[in-house]
């Protein structure tokens, strides 16, 4: 009986697609910038696909109107942030995180709450009935997209990061948005956070049994109906996070934010394989690279590169990259 | 005559449009062991899912300790104190044998006598303890499955097919841990094709046909009838290893 | 003879026949009994969604398939003669060679999609469709030199279509004989033998192999049909009505461009239109089109009403601005799927 290898493959692909983008972008400055912006897009999509992935694998609902998420996040963060707006243009550091704070804050509490009752009044009725799931969260996602505009109106917000958050580091010739590395740091504090509750903890136990078998969990006594929604809120939560990080980096904040993301989150979703958190991690992080990268050297067919690369890992792999154990 | 710890009556269900269950009445002693027999397709899997709550009874009563628990929920019927091996093991593949033990273990971290008499019966899992229990092998995920089931006392054991595929080896050790989990304070109702295990341990059986209980009694008296054998099950107890 | 028209699938219920009679009339006298150029161009409208809502349920409705790339195909067709007649002339040999181009593309496209994607769960196909349809706008907006990008393409129609082309002098009812008459019952009458043919598709021995297999995937397969492949046919002829579709938008409109035929509006549009017509029936996808595009065009006008009304309460009033109809569509949307899974035709038919 011999010990198995722990699967590091996929990880790899992810230098693997750097080192080969060197020499197509040709500066190494430019590189870096690139990968960097890369890297910063790859972890705030995975923060959003994050909840998707996870609800999908212990629920089996997939959620057609994740994207409402991700816009309740942006525009609440963006209010708050705008009423705040003398904190968020002083030149102190302290007086922009006072802002900024509560802002994420207020996103993160929102977008949970809209997912408890989205979970509530239209998911719950459809478990198990996938063609009406995809209806009906679709549908959700339509009347989400419509009250935001009936509230927030319809036209574009506009946010300007505040001092701390602008400009770069530099280094010689490479520059290195700030704003990135936060990115990259709030990214690698959720999985840590995520990697950490799901292996280290009896919920995260009760996750990772729920992903495989929901029945033999419930007929081991646990009422696991409870985590579900427990589950749908965190995700919907770290949804609003991700669209207000989003909000912040684009610098402006439309309805139709969420739509647009959501079709990378979608991506991310299946590249790393339903119900991998791990995998979408991986995912996520090619996903941005590959904008970036194609982004650069052929802005036409950005979004065309990144399906192409599901496609191709598809083929690799069917289920994605990290496919958890099924019944 | 002790009160029966399970019982059912008249108990129907229904999957789909299929009709499985035809009203099927029997009762489980408390202590002891009762074999469930009978052919392919007979519904005894379909029983024991229906006790536990997988699939809700369309009609017809199912009493735990005098409790009716047809209407429960799964996680509150094992919480009774009824635990189920399902005859496609459900073990977590992608958990280590130690966590799927922990998950199973209601109460708090497994008590260290129940697992050192675990490891005796089931050295395998001390061996692979930190694994994921997806690399066992077969014989080995049985008895993870076991295991789990029997991690914290029980009252009632519902296992279906437990010698599946099993070498004769491994079948023996099975027979000895449910000899002496009859022994203690656990009742087992146990869904068997192997006639050899199940005339060995069974105190009393009962023999389901399409859908229904065609006979219940003790097994010794089972065990000497090859008509009755033959009649309901096709072939003599004694046919089979 | 009506029987075999409607490939023996009646209404079966007098308000739902009621119903389709007063469309079917209504549709071809619209330039008479409804003139001005806004009143037909709705009226044309409705032709051609009917035909692409229908594509759909022959997918959704009758072989359980959730496909967020129908658009594409709509806008392949549209594209294609688009295209064609932008580059070749305004000409009929252009309409044919753009029709037969944005045709077999569609198919091929479906093809492809079908036979590799069919394979995996619906959530899967669903999420893959709606990543390819994405990309496929997005390279129509790109591809300037070719597809006018986010502008899209302005053309001439051949002349016998043109608003300036008489039939015969003077006017029939205070309508005149024109080119844009003709248009318009090229559209109406091309879109009525699409629905039909889409009728005899469904009601024939193919049509039922596709709902056994919607109803139980692994029962058909175990009887011995192929499901992906008989899926991938649906997905092509479902594709080639679209794609036809798109076309007479595109020879109605004599411009083309993202907006009107590659968005995911539209996509929302005909799924809207399907639900609530009705799944599985293809009269659903003819009352869902009527019902939407009305709603569209006219429902405004209701909510602006309400909106002035409510006036005085800013947030209230919000939920009522003409430009929400699409939230009341999507509240009435979720209430079909949860309470009348079978649509407007359902509830018509049950009510006998």
């Amino acid at each position: 009986m011999n010990k198995p290898k722990r699967d590091l493959l996929p990880l790899l692909l992810i230098p693997a697609l750097a080192v080969a983008a060197l020499p197509l972008v040709g500066s190494p400055a430019s590189w870096v910038t690139l990968t960097v912006a890369g890297l910063a897009m790859g972890m705030m999509v995975f923060i959003m696909a994050s909840g998707l992935t996870l609800t999908f694998g212990l629920m089996d609902v997939l959620n057609f109107g994740h994207g409402a998420f991700i816009a309740v996040g942006a525009f609440v963060a963006a209010s708050v942030m705008l009423s705040l707006g003398p904190w968020m243009v002083a030149d102190s550091f302290w007086l922009n995180m006072a802002a900024i704070g509560p802002a994420v804050l207020a996103a993160v509490v929102a977008s949970g709450a809209l997912g408890f009752a989205f979970e509530r009044v239209i998911v719950r009725p459809v478990y198990g009935q996938h063609l009406k799931q995809i209806l009906v969260t679709t549908g959700g996602l339509i009347v989400a997209e419509q009250l935001l505009k009936v509230v927030w109106g319809p036209e574009q917000i506009t946010l300007s990061r505040p001092a701390a958050l602008r400009g770069a580091f530099l280094f010689g010739d490479i520059a290195i948005e700030k704003y990135r590395v936060l990115a990259v740091i709030v990214g690698l504090v959720v999985f840590a956070g995520l990697a950490l509750t799901l292996n280290r903890t009896r919920i995260g136990l009760l996750i990772r049994a729920g992903v495989e078998n929901g029945e033999m969990v419930e007929a081991l006594g646990y009422r696991i109906r409870r985590l579900f929604v427990g589950v749908f809120v965190v995700g919907s939560a770290l949804a609003g996070l991700g669209g207000a990080m989003w909000g912040l980096y684009q610098e402006t904040v439309t309805a139709a934010i969420g739509a647009q993301v959501a079709v990378l989150v979608f991506i991310v979703v299946i590249i790393g394989g339903l119900g991998s958190v791990g995998g979408c991690f991986v995912g996520a992080l090619l996903v941005g690279l590959t904008a970036n990268y194609i982004g650069f050297l052929a802005p036409k067919v950005a979004l065309g590169s990144n399906i192409l690369l599901m496609a191709l890992i598809l083929l690799w792999r069917p289920q994605g990259l990290f496919p958890v154990a099924k019944r | 005559m002790t009160e029966a710890l399970l019982s059912l009556r008249g108990v129907e269900t229904h999957i789909g449009q299929y009709h499985i269950l035809h009203g099927v009445d029997f009762d489980v002693p408390e202590g002891g062991l009762a074999m469930l027999l009978g052919r392919n397709g007979a519904g005894k899997t379909t029983t024991l899912r229906t006790v536990m709550g997988l699939w809700r009874a369309s009609a017809g009563e199912i009493r735990f300790g005098g409790r009716d628990i047809t209407r429960l929920a799964t996680p509150d019927i094992a919480r009774l104190g009824i635990a189920y091996v399902p005859e496609t093991m459900a073990i977590f593949a992608d958990l280590t044998v130690q966590e799927n033990l922990v998950l199973a273990a209601l109460a708090g971290p497994p008590e260290a006598k129940r697992l050192e008499w675990i490891f005796t019966r089931f050295p395998a899992l001390k061996t692979f303890w930190t694994l994921p229990a997806g690399f066992l092998s077969g014989g080995q995920k049985q008895m993870l499955a076991v295991a789990r089931a029997i991690v914290e006392p029980r009252r009632l054991l519902l296992v279906d097919e437990p010698t599946k595929g099993l070498a004769p080896a491994i079948i023996a050790n099975m027979m000895e841990a449910f000899r002496e989990l009859k022994d203690g304070a656990t009742t087992l109702l146990v869904v068997e094709q192997n006639f050899a295990f199940a005339r060995q341990l069974g105190d009393t059986v009962a023999v389901m046909d399409d859908g229904r209980v065609a006979h219940c009694g003790s097994m010794a008296e089972f065990a000497v009838d090859s008509g009755l054998q033959q009649r309901l099950l096709g072939l003599g107890m004694d046919t089979h290893q | 003879m009506l029987r075999s028209l409607l490939s023996d699938d009646l209404p079966r219920s007098r308000w739902l026949a009621f119903a389709l009679i007063v469309v079917l009339i209504g549709l071809a006298f619209a330039p008479f009994l409804f003139p001005g150029a806004k009143s037909l161009n709705v009226a044309a409208k409705i032709c051609v969604f009917v035909v692409l809502a229908a594509s759909f349920d022959l997918l959704l409705g009758y072989t359980g398939i959730v496909s967020f790339a129908h658009t594409m195909f709509f806008g392949i067709g549209a594209y294609g003669v688009a295209i064609a007649l932008t580059r070749m002339g305004p000409g009929w040999d252009s309409v044919v060679i753009g029709l037969t181009a944005g045709l077999v593309l569609a198919i091929v496209l479906a093809a492809l999609i079908g036979l590799f994607s069919l394979r995996v769960r619906t959530i899967f196909f669903a999420m893959i469709t709606l990543a390819v349809a994405s990309a496929f706008a997005i390279l129509a907006s790109q591809l300037s030199d070719f597809t006018g990008g986010e502008d899209g393409l302005n053309y001439r129609l051949p002349a016998v279509l043109r608003p300036s082309f008489s039939l015969i002098d003077g006017t029939l009812f205070g309508v005149r004989l024109n080119g844009r008459l003709l248009d318009y019952y090229l559209v109406y009458v091309v879109a009525l033998v699409l629905v039909l043919a889409l009728l005899r598709v469904v009601n024939s021995p193919f049509g039922s192999v596709l709902m056994a297999i919607r109803e139980n995937p692994f029962r058909a397969e175990a009887i011995g049909y192929r499901t992906v492949v008989y899926r991938t046919i649906a997905s092509c002829i479902a594709a080639a009505a679209a794609a036809l579709a798109g076309a007479l938008l595109a020879l109605w409109s004599s411009q083309t461009n993202p907006d009107t035929t590659l968005s995911f509006d539209i996509m929302i549009d005909i799924l809207l239109m399907v639900v609530i017509g009705g799944m599985g029936t293809i009269y659903g996808a003819v009352i869902g089109a009527v019902v939407l595009v009305f709603a569209q065009n006219y429902l405004q006008e209701v909510l602006a009403i309400a909106n002035k009304a409510l006036a005085g309460v800013p947030l209230l009033a919000g939920f009522f601005h003409p430009d929400r109809w699409l939230l009341w569509l999507g509240v009435a949307f979720i209430l079909c799927v949860y309470f009348f899974p079978t649509g407007i035709v359902g509830r018509l038919r049950s009510k006998r």
